[in-house]
C-alpha cells in the first residue's frame, strides 16, 4: 500500500545535519519529513571521533563554527541530554620547530576571530600536562572547545526531532527525488512517496547521486575515520589532544575510556559499513603509547570506524543548489563535521525560512567546483598532513 | 602443488586438531593458532604441569578421546606451524594479525577453518557478578586444570547436560556439592527416552550421573526458578523458587550456564553469512554439511559453527578439512566422507533432543528485575535496556549497543549478548532473531597497545 | 580468605610470589587466577561500581580477571601462567 506525504521540508539523510536542522525547521513550524536509509547517526554523525574543535578550522569555517560553539553547553535544553559534552579545551601539540611555527602562524590568521587560542612553549606545556611524553615544542590551548559522545549526540537530535514532530523514517532509503511544478517529489522504499516544497540533501557520504541527479556533481568520496578505544583507565588526559600536522588525535572520556583516532579504516563488501585495518590500528596504538605514558600498559578493548563524505578542497558544501530552486546541500564535511553539524542545521533552517543565513556560507557554495570536475581520490592510509580530521 | 595451500586454522581444540591432521595426512602444512598454551580446547584441556591425576581422573568416560586427541597433535607437531597462546584479533583480506604476548604479525593464508569453540551461554540474575560465581565450564577449568574446586561448598544451577557432568565430576573429586539446580522440570528429563535410540550410552551416562549425586547426598531439584545469589563481598547463599515456595541453601560458591554459545566474531570478520539457529536461539555462520561457510576458502567446525558438542567437533574438524582439500582439487577418500556426515547427521538430531531436555529459560527475560546487572563489563542494567525501548524506541541489538552501552565492553558481548537479546525481544516484543546480533568488530579480544608488529598488519 | 580450594596437585613444586606487597607461594602449573585465589577471594574491583570480583569465565572470554604487575602491566589472570618472582597486585582500589 503506498502513501504520500505532503511536507514543507524533506531532509535526506539523517546525520547530525539533518537532524538538527529537522529539529530547527520544526521549532520554526514548518511540517518536516526526514529519511534516512538507516538509521539516523548511524554513520559518520555517529561513529565520529567526538571532537568538539573549532581550532584548525579554516577561516572560512570559524564564523560558522562559532554558531555551533553557542549550542554544545545548551544539548540538555535543545535535545534532553548533554552528549557527555565537556568543555575539557583542545591542546594542538607541535612536534616540530616547522609545526610550532605553523601553529603561530594560523593563531595570527584567526585572531580577531574569538577562539582565544594560548599558545604555550615546551617547558610551560610540560609543567602544565606532565601526562605528555615526547619532544613536543609547544602547543596550542583552545580552552573553550571540548568533546562529546557522537554515538548519544547524533541519536538525540533525530529523536528530539522526532519528538517534536518531525516525521522519521529510518530504513527507508530514497531511490528517486525530482523537481515538479508543485514542488520535490521523492520516492522512497516502502512504498512512501513524499512531495515537499524544500528539499535539503545531507545525506553525507551518500550526497553526490543527490546532487548530480539536479545537474551539480560534485568531487565526494567517501572516507574510513577509525579509533581506537582502550579499557577505562584512571583519568589522567584532561584536555582534548590534536596535533598539528595529525597522525594522532586523543581524549579520554569520564568513564575513562581513551579514543584515539589519526588513521583510516576501508570500507567492507557491503559499503554502508567500514572497519579500521590492522596495521593502521597498530600504528595509532603505538603512537599513544609513545606519546602518553599512561596507556603504556593499557590494553584496546575495540575500534571503531564510520563512513564519512570528503570534498577535494576539504571544505563542505552548504547552500542553495544553482541549478533547483529550493534544493539546498549540506555534506562534504570532510571529517570535521561533529562540531559544526548543531550550527548547519540552524543554517538550513534560515534558508528556508528566509532565503538566506545571517551566519556567511558564501565559501561552501556548490558551484565553486564548476571548473575542477576531478579531485584525488581519498585512500585509506593516514590522514592528510594538512588538517586533522574527525574531529 | 600443496606449497599453494596454506591453510590458517584458528582454535586447537578437537575440531581444529582433527581439521590439522586431515590435511597433514596429505602433505599439506597448516598454520594452527590457538589461545591455549597447548592443545586440546577447553573440553580436552591439558594440565599445564603434569601431576598425579590419571587421564581417568580427568576426563572421566572421555578419556580414551581426550589422549587420543592430544597424542594426535603431538603426532602431528613437526608437521604444522604451530602458534600457542597466540590470539587472531582481526582477519582481512586472507590474512589474520595474531598476537603473541606483545609482537603482532600478519599471517596470510590460502584457506581458513575456524575452530573458535564455544562459551557458557548466561544469564544475568541477582548477584551473578559476586567472587565465587563462575560459569559451568570455568567450574571445570578449575577442576581439571588447576586441581580446584570453586569454593567449599558448591552450588550448580542451569541447564544443559554440562550440569550435571561438572557436578559429577567435583563429587568424584572429592569436592562438597550441595545442591544441582535445574532450571527444566523434571518432565523435560523424560524427553531423553527420544535419544536412547541415537545416543544410548550418552543418556544413560547422564542418568547415571544424576543418580550418582542423588545417592551421594546432593540435592538434585528440577523446576527451578533462580531468585538471587545472596552475599556482599563474595557468595554467601542461593535463593530459589521452586513450586510456588521459596527455598535457600548456603554455599560459598556457585557454578551456572544455560547451555553454550558459539564464538563466531572471526566467522564475521570474515564476512561469512549468518543464520539463526533455532535449536541454539542464536545467530551462527551459515555452512553446508561440510562446514563450507558461504565465504569462498572459509570453513568453520566444532562448537563455533552452532553447539553439538567434543564428539561432534572431531568429525566436523575432519569434514571441514577434506572440504577444503575436495575444494583445493585433492582426492579424498569419499566413502569417510559419507561415514562423517552420517555420524554428524545422527548427532544432530540428538542435539534437538538434548535442547528438549534442557530447554532454555525463555520466561527469564520476563522474570529479571530492572536493577539486576545485565552487562557486567559496562554495568549495564536490564532496565536500562528496557528504558530504551520504550523511550527511544530501540528493536535492533547494536543500536542498543550504541545507546546503552550494553555489549561495548572488555568481552564485546561474550558475556551479555544472549541475555541482551531476551530482554530485548521481549521488551520490544519481537523473537529473538528479530533483534539482530552484535556485528563483530577488531581486535575480538582486547589487545596491548604496547604492540610491535612484525611485518604489516592485516 | 580464599576462595577457591584445592583438591589435587598438592605435591607440585611451590612457587613464590608477590601479591600486594605480601609473599605468597601458589604451586608450578598455577594459573595466576588460581594463585591469587586460593589466597585471596578477590581479583579486582569493578570499573564502575567499584564492586569486588574475582573472575568468572575461567576460559579467557569474560575479562573479568585482569590484575596488575608491580610496573604498572596488565595481566587476565586465567590464562596467564604462575611463574616464580612475579609481582602482582589486585586491584583494590575504585578508579579515580
Amino acid at each position: 500500500m503506498s502513501r504520500t506525504l505532503h511536507r514543507d521540508v524533506a531532509v535526506i539523510g539523517g546525520g547530525l545535519v539533518g537532524s538538527s536542522a529537522a529539529l530547527a525547521l520544526r521549532r520554526m513550524g514548518f511540517s518536516v519529513v526526514l529519511l534516512d536509509k538507516g538509521f539516523c547517526g548511524a554513520q559518520a554523525s555517529g561513529v565520529n571521533y567526538g571532537g568538539v574543535r573549532r581550532q584548525g578550522r579554516p577561516p572560512e569555517q570559524i564564523a560558522l563554527s562559532q554558531r555551533a560553539h553557542a549550542i554544545w553547553p545548551r544539548l540538555k535544553d535543545l535535545i534532553g541530554i548533554d552528549g557527555e559534552f565537556v568543555r575539557s579545551g583542545h591542546l594542538k601539540l607541535a612536534r616540530t620547530g616547522a609545526e610550532m611555527a605553523s601553529l603561530e602562524a594560523y593563531a595570527a590568521r584567526v585572531a580577531d576571530l574569538g577562539l582565544d587560542l594560548e599558545l604555550i612553549g615546551g617547558n610551560r606545556l610540560r609543567e602544565r600536562f606532565p601526562w605528555i611524553a615526547g619532544d613536543v615544542m609547544g602547543a596550542s590551548l583552545c580552552a573553550g572547545d571540548g568533546h562529546a559522545n557522537p554515538r548519544l549526540v547524533s541519536a538525540a537530535f533525530a529523536h528530539a526531532a522526532r519528538h517534536a514532530g518531525v516525521d522519521i523514517l529510518e530504513h527507508t532509503p530514497v531511490s528517486h527525488v525530482e523537481k515538479a511544478l508543485d514542488g520535490f517529489h521523492l520516492s522512497a522504499s516502502s512504498n512512501t512517496d513524499i512531495k515537499a516544497r524544500f528539499v535539503i540533501n545531507s545525506a553525507g557520504a551518500w550526497a553526490g547521486p543527490f546532487a548530480e541527479a539536479f545537474g551539480e556533481p560534485v568531487p565526494l568520496y567517501a572516507i574510513y575515520p577509525s579509533m581506537i578505544v582502550t579499557e577505562p583507565l584512571d583519568v589522567f588526559m584532561t584536555v582534548n589532544i590534536g596535533a598539528e600536522g595529525g597522525g594522532i588525535y586523543a581524549r579520554q572520556v569520564e568513564r575513562g575510556n581513551c579514543i584515539v583516532g589519526g588513521m583510516r579504516g576501508e570500507p567492507l563488501a557491503e559499503p554502508d559499513f567500514s572497519r579500521p585495518t590492522g596495521s593502521g590500528a597498530v600504528t595509532i596504538m603505538n603512537r599513544a603509547a609513545a606519546l602518553f605514558p599512561a596507556l603504556r600498559h593499557a590494553y584496546a578493548i575495540r575500534f571503531w570506524s564510520g563512513t564519512e563524505g570528503e570534498m577535494a578542497d576539504r571544505n563542505p558544501v552548504i547552500g542553495f543548489s544553482r541549478t533547483t530552486p529550493n534544493l539546498i546541500h549540506a555534506f562534504g564535511f570532510s571529517g570535521a563535521g561533529f562540531q559544526i553539524a548543531p550550527g548547519v542545521g540552524e543554517v538550513l533552517a534560515e534558508l528556508v525560512r528566509d532565503g538566506e543565513s545571517r551566519t556567511p556560507i558564501q565559501a561552501f557554495a556548490i558551484d565553486r567546483f564548476a571548473r575542477t570536475t576531478q579531485g584525488s581520490r581519498a585512500d585509506n592510509g593516514p590522514e592528510p598532513k594538512s588538517r586533522e580530521t574527525a574531529q | 602443488m600443496s606449497d599453494a595451500i596454506r591453510p590458517l586454522i584458528v582454535g586447537a581444540g578437537p575440531a581444529g586438531i582433527r581439521a590439522a591432521q586431515v590435511l597433514v595426512n596429505l602433505g599439506i602444512r597448516p598454520v594452527v593458532i590457538d589461545e591455549a598454551p597447548s592443545g586440546g580446547g577447553q573440553i580436552y584441556r591439558q594440565r599445564l604441569v603434569p601431576d598425579e591425576r590419571s587421564a581417568k581422573d580427568l576426563y572421566g568416560s572421555e578419556a580414551a578421546k581426550a589422549t587420543n586427541l592430544h597424542e594426535t597433535f603431538a603426532g602431528i607437531r613437526d608437521r604444522i606451524d604451530y602458534l600457542p597462546e597466540t590470539l587472531v584479533w582481526n582477519l582481512r583480506d586472507k590474512a589474520a594479525d595474531a598476537v603473541t604476548g606483545h609482537r603482532t604479525r600478519r599471517i596470510a593464508f590460502s584457506h581458513l577453518i575456524l575452530a573458535t569453540g564455544a562459551t557458557d551461554r548466561v544469564l544475568p540474575f541477582p548477584g551473578w557478578t559476586l567472587p565465587g560465581v563462575f560459569t559451568l565450564g570455568g567450574s571445570q577449568v578449575a577442576l581439571k586444570s588447576q586441581g580446584c574446586a570453586i569454593g567449599e561448598e558448591v552450588v550448580f544451577l542451569g541447564s544443559g547436560p554440562l550440569l550435571y557432568l561438572v557436578a559429577w565430576q567435583y563429587v568424584k573429586a572429592g569436592a562438597s556439592v550441595v545442591a544441582v539446580l535445574d532450571t527444566a522440570p523434571f518432565s523435560a528429563k523424560l524427553q531423553l527416552i527420544r535419544g536412547l535410540f541415537a545416543q544410548p550410552s550418552v543418556v544413560f551416562r547422564g542418568f547415571r550421573y544424576a543418580a550418582e549425586l542423588m545417592a551421594r547426598g546432593v540435592a538434585v531439584r528440577f523446576g527451578v526458578q533462580p531468585l538471587r545469589i545472596d552475599g556482599t563481598a563474595r557468595v554467601e547463599g542461593v535463593v530459589w523458587r521452586e513450586r510456588g515456595k521459596e527455598h535457600r541453601l548456603a554455599c560459598d560458591a556457585v557454578g551456572y550456564g544455560f547451555s553454550l554459545r558459539s564464538e563466531t566474531q572471526l566467522a564475521d570478520l570474515a564476512g561469512c553469512r549468518f543464520i539463526f539457529d533455532e535449536r541454539d536461539r542464536a545467530w551462527r555462520p551459515e555452512r553446508d554439511g561440510a562446514g563450507r561457510t558461504s565465504m569462498p576458502g572459509v570453513y568453520i567446525a566444532g562448537d563455533g559453527a552452532g553447539i553439538a558438542g567434543a564428539d561432534a567437533a572431531e568429525l566436523s574438524g575432519e569434514r571441514a578439512g577434506l572440504a577444503l582439500l575436495e575444494d583445493a582439487g585433492m582426492s579424498v577418500y569419499h566413502a569417510r566422507i559419507g561415514v562423517l556426515e552420517r555420524k554428524l547427521a545422527c548427532i544432530s538430531k540428538f542435539r534437538d533432543v538434548l535442547e528438549s531436555a534442557f530447554p532454555f529459560p525463555a520466561v527469564w527475560a520476563n522474570g529479571i528485575a530492572d536493577d539486576v546487572t545485565l552487562c557486567r563489563c559496562e554495568e549495564i542494567a536490564v532496565g536500562d535496556v528496557r528504558a530504551a525501548v520504550r523511550d527511544q524506541g530501540v528493536f535492533e541489538l547494536n543500536r542498543l549497543k550504541a545507546l546503552t552501552r550494553v555489549g561495548m565492553g572488555r568481552c564485546q558481548g561474550r558475556m551479555c549478548e544472549s541475555a541482551a537479546v531476551e530482554v530485548l525481544a521481549a521488551a520490544c516484543d519481537r523473537s529473538p532473531d528479530a533483534v539482530g546480533r552484535l556485528r563483530a568488530q577488531p581486535p575480538i579480544k582486547p589487545i596491548p597497545l604496547e604492540v610491535a608488529a612484525e611485518g604489516e598488519a592485516a | 580468605m580464599a576462595l577457591l580450594k584445592r583438591l589435587a596437585r598438592h605435591e607440585l613444586p611451590l612457587v613464590s610470589f608477590t601479591l600486594n606487597g605480601e609473599t605468597c607461594s601458589g604451586r608450578a602449573g598455577d594459573t595466576v587466577l588460581t594463585a591469587i585465589l586460593t589466597q585471596s577471594d578477590r581479583l579486582r574491583l569493578s570499573d564502575f561500581s567499584g564492586n569486588p570480583r574475582a573472575g568468572f569465565c575461567q576460559m579467557g572470554a569474560c575479562q573479568d580477571c585482569w590484575v596488575l604487575t608491580s610496573d604498572g602491566g596488565r595481566i587476565r589472570a586465567c590464562s596467564t601462567v604462575l611463574e616464580p618472582g612475579m609481582n602482582l597486585r589486585t586491584i583494590t582500589e575504585p578508579r579515580s
